[in-house]
C-alpha cells in the first residue's frame, strides 16, 4: 500500500516530471507517415521521432492496406537505419582490384574516404572509359527493389540512354520471373489482378508456394480472419506445413517441384466432373480444346504418385475452389523458383481460367510480390526487355516515343534484349560485362550457387555499389556510394497489389549519405559531360515528383499518379488519367492479351532430384524476423529474437539420421556445404530439409543449384539435393545458441 | 492443506467443511481440522414445509434408484410430453402454468423455451445451471442429491420442447457427493431407454453430459457458465445476444436452474391448472426456501408462494435462536437485508418487489440481536472482492474499495463520507456492471445503508453487535 | 427489420440505421459519450462502462458500445445517475492504476469532477515492470485491463494468441500462459498490442529507455545484444 501521489498531466509537449523516478513522458517532435521498407505488402508506417531517433511505430487504422496492423519488421525493425556499420561517406578502394582477382573487402580499413566529388568522378571515369572502349554490351546494372519507383526509373535511364544497354535487371528474375513469365504469355500483364485484401470476400482461397503469415504478415492475418471470421476456405498446397496450415480446410503436402501434375490433376478433376465454367473459357480464353487433351494422363492418381499428395485430397481441393462463388490464387515463390517455374505458374493459371475466377472482385490471379517495391522497380523498366510501363525494347515505335522523351537521338536507344540478371554476371568476362553498377542488390548472397557467383563477381573490371551497408556484394565494390535509408528521402513505392503509396523524409540524412535519385542526377550528369552527347536527357529534377511526372507521360499505368493524390491512401494502377480512382481488381472485360491462353504444360522433375549420396531436397526461404540477404535485419535488434541460422528438419528424419534438435550439423550440395544447428519440427516434410536464406555464416545460396527456367531464367532455388553431416561446435559460424521460439 | 472456501453449499449445517470431498456439518468451532476430519458426515438434510412438491423424495435419507423414480410416478412427464404433447404443446401448458425462474431473475420459463425453440439452427443445447453458489443456499444441491432422475426428467422436457439434442449439467465442483448421484442416474437413464436415441419409441434423442465447475462463483452466471463449459474462462458476456439465440457454443440455448427444471415434471403431469392451485396468481406453485442462520431448525423449507414470512421463520424453522431477531438477509449474499418489520410480508415475487427485497435464489438468513451486522458485512464484501471476474471496472474495482471500506467500517476507523462512498461505489456496481454478480454484489450493503446509517457514522465505535 | 429506427437521445428525435449503437447514435445527435475500453478496430465488449447512458424503463444503464438503438428508445447520455457512475468508475480506476500516460482518461477526472483522492490510502496494482524482449516492455501497473491487447493478439488481428488473463477480480493481470517470457510464448512480436495500448502499459523499449533518460545511441545500443553481427567474412 503507498499513498498514491499527484499525477501531473503530459504538459502541451513539454517532457514534465512523473512519478518519484524521475521518468520524462517523451513527446515526438513530429510524427512522420511513410511506408514500410521490407515487403510487398507496404504498409503504413507512422513514424514518430525525438531529436531524430525513431523511437516508436504506429499505423493508421485507417489505411485500406494494412489497417494499423504490422508485423515486427515493420514496428521494430527499422533501428538498421541507426547502425555503426552503416557507410556514410563515400568510399573508394586503396588496393586497385584487377579484373580476375577482385576481393572482397568488408573491414573500413580496406577503403579510404573520398569526397562527394572524388567518387562520382572516379564512377563515371571508370564508366566511361570501359564504355568507350568496349561498347555498350560491358555495361550492367541491378536495379532495386527496396529503392523508390524514382530512383529506379532514373537508373535504367542512366544506363539506356547514356550506356545504351539494355543489361539493366533487379531481383525480380529471382523471385518472380517464372510467373511474370506464364503471365505475360497467357494473359499480358504480369502483376496481382486483385487486391490481397479482398481475400476476407472469397469463399475459397489457394495459398501455394508461399508462406504468408510470416513473409506477408499483413496479408496473412487478413487470410486469417477470411478463414475465422468471413467463412472462407483455405486450400494449402505447400510442402511445408507453414501457418496457415492451422486455418487450412485442406492442405496438399505435395514434394517440392511437383505443382505440374498437382494443378493438372485438379484441372483434370474440373474437366472430367464437368465443373468447368464454360462460359467464361467459352468468352475469354483459347485453346481449350488442345489444352484439355494435355490433361488426360494427370489423372489424380497420376499425380499422388509423382508428387505423394492423396489423390483424394486432389480430388476434393478441386471441388472446393471450382464451386466456390468467388475464388482466389495466392502464389509466391514455391511455384516461379523452379527449372519449370513458368510451367507451374501456368498450371495455376489454367485453374482460373477453368473456373472463371478471375476479373471479378476476390478472384485472380496473384502471385505475392516479395519486396517493398519489386512491382514498382518492374513498372519502372528495371527489367532487360522493357522501358517502363513493359513497353518491349525490341520494339520500334516504343524506341522513339522513349527517344523523343529523353532527348536521344533517332536510333541512339538499344533495340536488342538485355541480360538477366543471373545472365549478366555468368557474362562477366573480357568480350562481355565488364562494369556493374549495383543499387542496393545484394547477389552475393540471393544469386544461387555463390561459389559460382563469387567467380563472376572476381571477373568484373569495375564494380559501383550504391548502398547502406557494405555488403557481401558492396564488398567487392572499387567504389561505394552511400545512399540515404528510406526514412531519409522522398519518394514512392508500389507494392504487391499495385498500390502507389508515398515514401517520406522523417529524418536528416546520416552523415553525408544522399538519397539515390540525388547521386543518379549527380552521376548522370556527370558520365553525359563525359560522354559528350550533344543534348540533354535530363537530369535536373527539384524532387522525385518531377521524376514521376515524367514517366507518367508514357507510362499510361502511372498517368493520373501524382503525390498529391496518393497523400494518405496511394492508388492502384493501373491510373490512365488524373481523375482516375485507381484499379482494384484487373481483367474485368478482358485481358491485355484479348483473350487468355491456355498453354498445355507437362511435368519436368527437378533439376537435381536426391539420390544415394545426397538423400534430402532442400528447399528455401524466408523467416518472420529477416530479410533476404540480412543487410537490414541482421544489423536490427530483429537478430536478437532469431540470431543464427537454422536447417529445419523433420522428426523422421532426425530420428533417421541421429540428430536431436539444436545439434552441429553440416548440409551439403554438389556446389558447397555450410554448418549451422538443427531444428527439429514437423513444419518440414519428411525428405526435405528447409533452410532460410538470411544468413551469410551459412549461406543457403551456396548450396543451391543455378539451374534456370529455360523461358524465364529464374533459378531453381526450391529444390536441390543434399546430405547432412554431424559436425562439431567448434565448427559453427557463431557459437549462439538458438532462441527457442514459441511459435512455428 | 486446510484451505478457507466461501460457499460449501451447507448452510443449513453450517460451521460446514469438507474433507477430502466429503462434507461435514455442524463441526465444532476452534477444533483442528485433522480432528474435523474424523468427525461424522453431514447429516441429512432437513426437509419441510407446507408442501411437498418438489421436495417429495427428499429428505429421506435415500436416494431413488430409476426403478423407485418410475415406480413413483418418475418420467411420466416425459412419455405424456412425447406420447401426447407436441413440443408446442409443452410450451403451451408451460406458458400456462405462468412458472418463472427459480434462479433469481424471475423471467417466464415457458417465454424462455418458446424463444429457443423459435431461434433458427438445428444444433441447439439444454443447459442446468447447478452451480448453486450463492452463500445460504442448498436447495438444488439437496434436489439433485435426494431426487436426481426429476433433474434429469426436466431437462429431457426441455429438450423435447425446444428441440435440442443434447444437454449440458453444470455442478459445482462444491457439490462431488450430488455429481456422484447425478452421474449415476444419468448411466441408469440412458441404461433404462429415457436418455440416448429415439426415446420412448419417437424420434426424440437426447444426450447429457455432466459437468463439473472449478469453484467460481462467477460461473453460476450463465453466460460465464456457457464460457466455462466450453473450456474457457469463465467470464460473462455481454447480453445481447441472450442464450435463447445465440448460447452455449454460439447455438440457441435454454438455461435453467435446477428447481425451476424440477417444476416442469410436475406442470406436465399435473398440468397448469393444477399447479396453479397453489401459490398466487402472479407467483403460482410452491417455492423452496433455506432457511439458516439462528434458527431453532435450519434446513430446507417448501411452501406455496404468499406465506408470510413470519410463518416461514416461526411455523416451519422454530423462531430465531439464541436471541432476538436483528435481521434477515434476503436472498443470499447477493441480497438484501430485512427487519422485524417485515416478517408479514407475503412471500411472492409481487410483493417482496414491493417492499424492496429480492427473492433471489430464496435464501433466507437469520441474524440475532447478538451478531455484528458490520462484522456480517464485511464479510459479504470479502466474498464478493474475492469471487469477481475482473471483466468489468465497476465490479472489479468496487468490489474490493467496498471491502477495504467495509473492513476499516467493522474495526470501527470508519471515515466521514464513507456512507456516501460506499453509495456511490454500490449504485455505480449496481447501475453500471456487466452482470449479475456487480450488479449486486452492493445491494446487502446499500440496504444495511438504508435500514442503519449509524452504522457507517465516522465516529461509530466498534460496537459488540447493533441493537435495533 | 426496417432500415432505420427512431429514438429520443437527451430529448432529441433522431433516425439511425438498424444496429447502429447507442454510441454512434450519441455522436451523431451530438452528444460525446465518453469512452476507456472502446477501440473502433477492436471487438467492443463493455469492459469499462464508463459509457454507460440512461435508458428509459431499463432496470440498469446501458453501455452506450454495445447497446444498439431500438425504436421508440428513450437515452439520457449524462445526468445525474450516468454522472455518478462515470465519475466513480473514474474514481476507482485512479485508485488503483497509475493513469498517469493516459491523457484522455485524465480529461475525463477532470470533466467528471472526479476526486482523484476520493479512494485515499488504498490497494493498487504495482506489479514490477517486465523486460523479457528488445521490442517492447510490459509496465502493468499501468494496465488498465480494456483486453485491447489481448484481442488484437487473438481474433481482432494477429491470430497468435500469445496473451490472455491470469488471475480473477481486482487480481486480474495481462499475462502468457504460465507467465512465461514473451520469447518462449507464441508471441511474434507483432507488437499489434503495443499500438493500442491507450495507457503506456505495453511502449516499444526504445521509447521506454528515453523515459529513462537515456541518450538515443544509448538507446539504439541498449536494444541490441553485443557482438553478435559480426558477419562471416571469407
Amino acid at each position: 500500500m503507498s499513498t498514491p501521489q499527484p499525477r501531473p498531466l503530459p504538459n502541451g509537449g513539454q517532457p514534465v516530471q512523473r512519478e518519484p523516478q524521475g521518468n520524462l513522458i517523451v513527446t515526438a517532435d513530429r510524427t512522420v507517415s511513410t511506408t514500410c521498407p521490407y515487403c510487398g505488402v507496404g504498409c503504413n508506417l507512422q513514424l514518430h521521432i525525438k531529436d531524430e531517433l525513431i523511437y516508436k511505430v504506429t499505423s493508421d487504422f485507417e489505411h485500406p492496406v494494412n489497417q494499423g496492423n504490422l508485423c515486427v519488421k515493420g514496428r521494430f525493425g527499422y533501428d538498421f537505419i541507426y547502425s555503426n556499420k552503416r557507410v556514410t561517406t563515400p568510399l573508394i578502394r586503396k588496393q586497385t582490384q584487377a579484373a580476375g582477382a577482385r576481393t572482397q573487402a568488408f573491414d573500413r580499413s580496406e577503403w579510404r574516404e573520398a569526397s562527394w566529388e572524388e567518387a562520382l568522378e572516379y564512377t563515371t571515369d571508370r564508366l566511361v572509359e570501359i564504355y568507350q572502349r568496349d561498347g555498350e554490351h560491358a555495361m550492367a546494372v541491378y536495379c532495386c527493389a527496396k529503392a523508390t519507383n524514382e530512383d529506379n526509373y532514373l537508373l535504367q535511364k542512366i544506363y539506356r540512354a547514356l550506356f545504351r544497354t539494355n543489361n539493366v535487371d533487379h531481383c525480380t528474375r529471382l523471385c518472380h520471373a517464372g510467373s511474370v513469365t506464364a503471365l505475360l504469355k497467357s494473359i499480358n500483364s504480369a502483376a496481382m489482378s486483385n487486391t490481397a485484401a479482398e481475400v476476407i470476400d472469397s469463399d475459397c482461397f489457394i495459398i501455394t508456394g508461399s508462406n504468408p503469415s510470416e513473409n506477408h504478415p499483413i496479408i496473412g492475418l487478413q487470410m486469417k480472419a477470411a478463414v475465422e471470421k468471413y467463412g472462407s476456405k483455405l486450400i494449402v498446397i505447400d510442402p511445408r506445413k507453414i501457418e496457415m496450415c492451422d486455418f487450412a480446410a485442406l492442405w496438399l503436402p505435395l514434394k517440392p517441384g511437383t505443382n505440374v501434375p498437382v494443378f493438372n490433376a485438379m484441372a483434370h478433376v474440373i474437366v472430367n466432373e464437368g465443373l468447368v465454367n464454360r462460359e467464361f473459357v467459352e468468352a475469354r480464353t483459347t485453346g481449350y480444346a488442345d489444352y484439355v487433351k494435355t490433361l488426360d494422363k494427370f489423372t489424380p492418381g497420376y499425380a499422388e504418385e509423382i508428387s505423394g499428395v492423396d489423390r483424394n485430397l486432389i480430388i476434393e481441393a478441386a471441388r472446393m475452389y471450382a464451386r466456390a462463388q468467388r475464388g482466389m490464387i495466392f502464389w509466391g515463390m514455391g511455384i516461379s523458383q523452379l527449372s519449370h517455374g513458368t510451367a507451374s505458374s501456368l498450371g495455376l493459371i489454367h485453374l482460373a481460367f477453368l473456373t472463371g475466377h478471375v476479373g471479378r472482385k476476390a478472384t485472380g490471379l496473384n502471385p505475392l510480390r516479395g519486396q517493398n517495391n519489386v512491382q514498382g522497380a518492374s513498372d519502372m523498366g528495371a527489367m532487360p526487355f522493357f522501358y517502363p510501363g513493359y513497353q518491349w525494347v525490341d520494339d520500334e515505335t516504343n524506341a522513339q516515343n522513349w527517344e523523343q522523351l529523353w532527348n536521344v537521338e533517332p536510333g541512339g536507344l538499344n533495340r536488342k534484349r538485355g541480360l538477366t540478371t543471373t545472365e549478366i554476371l555468368t557474362h562477366a568476362h573480357p568480350g562481355g560485362v565488364r562494369a556493374l553498377h549495383i543499387m542496393g542488390e545484394n547477389p552475393m548472397m540471393s544469386e544461387p550457387n555463390l561459389n559460382e557467383t563469387r567467380k563472376h563477381m572476381q571477373q568484373l573490371e569495375f564494380i559501383v555499389a550504391q548502398d547502406l551497408f557494405i555488403n557481401e556484394s558492396g564488398a567487392f565494390a572499387d567504389v561505394f556510394l552511400p545512399a540515404t535509408s528510406w526514412a531519409e528521402k522522398e519518394g514512392t513505392v508500389t507494392n504487391t497489389d499495385r498500390r502507389v503509396q508515398r515514401v517520406r523524409q522523417a529524418i536528416a540524412p546520416r552523415g553525408q549519405s544522399r538519397p539515390d535519385w540525388e547521386i543518379l542526377c549527380d552521376l548522370a550528369q556527370r558520365i553525359e559531360a563525359r560522354l559528350g552527347r550533344p543534348n540533354s536527357a535530363h537530369w535536373t529534377y527539384n524532387s522525385p515528383a518531377e521524376i514521376m511526372a515524367e514517366f507518367g507521360k508514357l507510362d499510361i499505368n502511372y498517368a493520373g499518379v501524382t503525390y498529391e493524390r496518393i497523400e494518405r491512401h496511394g492508388l492502384q494502377t493501373p491510373v490512365p488519367h488524373n481523375t482516375h480512382p485507381g484499379t482494384p481488381f484487373l481483367f474485368a472485360k478482358d485481358f491485355p492479351s484479348g483473350r487468355g491462353k491456355f498453354i498445355p504444360v507437362d511435368y519436368v522433375p527437378i533439376m537435381e532430384p536426391p539420390d544415394e549420396e545426397y538423400p534430402f531436397i532442400l528447399t528455401t526461404g524466408r523467416v518472420l524476423e529477416h530479410w533476404h540477404g540480412g543487410s537490414m535485419t541482421r544489423n536490427s535488434a530483429l537478430n536478437e529474437i532469431y540470431p543464427a541460422p537454422v536447417v529445419e528438419i523433420h522428426p523422421v528424419d532426425a530420428a533417421w539420421a541421429n540428430f536431436t534438435d539444436g545439434q552441429p550439423v553440416r548440409v551439403s550440395s554438389r556446389r558447397g556445404s555450410v554448418i549451422l544447428r538443427t531444428r527439429v519440427t514437423e513444419k518440414a516434410r519428411a525428405g526435405v530439409i528447409f533452410m532460410a536464406m538470411h544468413f551469410a555464416e551459412a549461406a543457403a545460396n551456396l548450396l543451391t543449384n543455378d539451374a534456370l527456367d529455360p523461358q524465364a531464367k529464374i533459378p531453381e532455388y526450391k529444390a536441390c539435393a543434399v546430405k547432412i553431416e554431424p559436425a562439431a561446435e567448434q565448427d559453427l559460424p557463431h557459437p549462439d545458441v538458438t532462441t527457442e521460439r514459441g511459435r512455428w | 492443506m486446510v484451505e478457507r472456501s466461501p460457499c460449501l453449499g451447507l448452510c443449513d449445517q453450517a460451521p460446514a467443511a469438507m474433507v477430502n470431498d466429503q462434507a461435514l456439518g455442524s463441526i465444532p468451532v476452534g477444533v483442528p481440522a485433522a480432528v474435523i476430519a474424523s468427525k461424522s458426515l453431514a447429516k441429512p438434510a432437513v426437509v419441510g414445509g407446507s408442501l411437498r412438491h418438489l421436495t417429495r423424495r427428499c429428505g429421506t435419507g435415500t436416494t431413488p434408484v430409476l426403478a423407485t423414480y418410475v415406480a413413483d410416478g418418475g418420467y411420466s412427464a416425459l412419455t405424456k410430453a412425447i406420447q401426447q404433447l407436441t413440443p408446442a404443446g409443452v410450451i403451451a401448458e408451460l406458458k400456462a402454468s405462468g412458472l418463472v425462474g427459480r434462479g433469481g431473475a424471475a423471467f417466464p420459463t415457458g417465454v424462455k423455451w418458446e424463444s429457443a425453440a423459435n431461434a433458427s439452427g438445428a444444433e441447439k443445447y439444454i443447459v442446468c445451471n447447478a452451480d448453486e453458489s450463492e452463500p445460504g443456499t442448498f436447495k438444488d444441491r439437496i434436489l439433485m442429491e435426494d431426487d436426481p432422475h426429476a433433474v434429469l426428467e426436466g431437462m429431457l422436457l426441455a429438450g423435447y420442447a425446444c428441440g435440442a439434442q443434447r444437454g449440458y449439467l453444470y455442478v459445482r465442483a462444491e457439490y462431488p457427493h450430488a455429481q456422484q448421484r447425478l452421474a449415476a442416474a444419468i448411466a441408469e437413464a440412458y441404461a433404462g431407454g429415457y436418455l440416448g436415441s429415439n426415446l420412448l419409441g419417437s424420434k426424440f434423442c437426447f444426450e447429457i453430459e455432466l459437468r463439473s465447475g472449478a469453484g467460481a462463483y462467477i460461473c453460476g452466471e450463465e453466460t460465464a457458465l456457457f464460457e466455462s463449459i466450453e473450456g474457457k474462462r469463465g467470464f460473462p458476456r455481454v447480453k445481447p445476444p441472450f442464450p435463447t439465440t445465440a448460447g452455449l457454443f454460439g447455438k440457441p440455448t435454454v438455461v435453467n436452474n435446477v428447481e425451476t427444471l424440477c417444476n416442469v415434471p410436475l406442470i406436465i403431469s399435473a398440468g397448469a391448472a393444477a399447479y396453479r392451485q397453489h401459490g398466487t396468481e402472479k407467483s403460482p406453485g410452491s417455492k423452496l426456501f433455506c432457511l439458516s442462520g439462528d434458527v431453532a431448525r435450519p434446513g430446507l423449507y417448501e411452501v406455496p408462494f404468499g406465506v408470510t414470512l413470519r410463518t416461514i421463520l416461526d411455523e416451519m424453522a422454530g423462531g430465531v435462536s439464541g436471541g432476538t431477531l436483528q435481521a434477515v438477509l434476503f436472498g443470499g449474499a447477493a441480497g438484501a437485508f430485512a427487519t422485524a418489520a417485515h416478517l408479514d410480508v407475503r412471500m411472492t415475487f409481487e410483493d417482496l418487489r414491493k417492499a424492496d427485497l429480492p427473492l433471489g435464489s430464496g435464501v433466507v438468513m437469520v441474524f440475532n440481536h447478538t451478531r455484528n451486522l458490520r462484522t456480517v458485512l464485511e464479510g459479504l464484501a470479502h466474498f464478493f472482492a474475492e469471487e469477481s471476474c475482473g471483466k468489468c471496472y465497476p465490479c472489479q474495482l468496487g468490489t474490493v474499495r467496498q471491502h477495504e471500506i467495509l473492513t476499516r467500517v467493522a474495526a470501527g476507523h470508519a471515515r466521514a463520507g464513507d456512507s456516501q462512498l460506499l453509495s456511490d461505489v454500490g449504485w455505480t456496481m449496481l447501475d453500471a456492471s456487466l452482470c449479475g454478480l456487480g450488479q449486486t454484489a452492493a445491494t446487502a450493503t446499500l440496504s444495511a445503508i438504508k435500514l442503519w446509517p449509524e452504522l457507517f457514522a465516522a465516529n461509530g465505535k466498534a460496537q459488540p453487535a447493533h441493537t435495533p | 427489420m426496417p432500415a432505420t429506427v427512431t429514438l429520443e437521445i437527451d430529448g432529441q428525435p433522431i433516425t439511425v440505421p438498424t444496429g447502429t449503437t447507442l454510441l454512434n447514435a450519441a455522436a451523431l445527435a451530438g452528444a460525446m459519450v465518453p469512452t476507456i475500453c472502446y477501440h473502433e478496430h477492436c471487438t467492443a465488449n463493455a469492459l469499462c462502462r464508463l459509457c454507460v447512458v440512461e435508458v428509459e424503463g431499463a432496470r440498469v444503464l446501458a453501455p452506450a458500445c454495445v447497446a444498439t438503438a431500438a425504436e421508440g428508445m428513450r437515452v439520457h447520455t449524462r445526468n445525474e445517475r450516468v454522472e455518478r457512475s462515470r465519475r466513480t468508475i473514474l474514481e476507482l480506476l485512479h485508485s488503483a492504476t497509475d493513469i498517469s500516460e493516459a491523457p484522455e482518461i485524465q480529461l475525463q477526472l477532470d470533466d467528471y469532477h472526479a476526486n482523484r483522492e476520493r479512494f485515499g490510502n488504498c490497494e493498487q496494482r504495482e506489479p514490477e515492470i517486465i523486460d523479457d524482449n528488445p521490442m517492447f516492455i510490459r509496465d502493468y501497473s499501468k494496465c488498465i485491463l480494456c483486453w485491447r491487447c489481448v484481442q488484437v493478439c487473438a481474433a481482432d488481428a494477429q491470430f497468435t494468441y500469445a496473451i490472455n488473463f491470469s488471475g480473477r477480480g481486482f487480481e486480474t493481470s495481462i499475462s502468457t500462459f504460465f507467465e512465461q517470457s514473451l520469447t518462449e510464448s507464441s508471441c511474434v512480436f507483432c507488437g499489434q498490442c503495443v499500438g493500442v495500448c491507450p495507457t503506456g502499459a505495453l511502449k516499444p523499449k526504445r521509447e521506454w529507455l528515453l523515459e529513462q533518460g537515456q541518450a538515443p545511441a544509448d538507446v539504439l545500443a541498449a536494444t541490441r545484444g553485443p557482438g553478435k553481427k559480426q558477419r562471416a567474412r571469407k
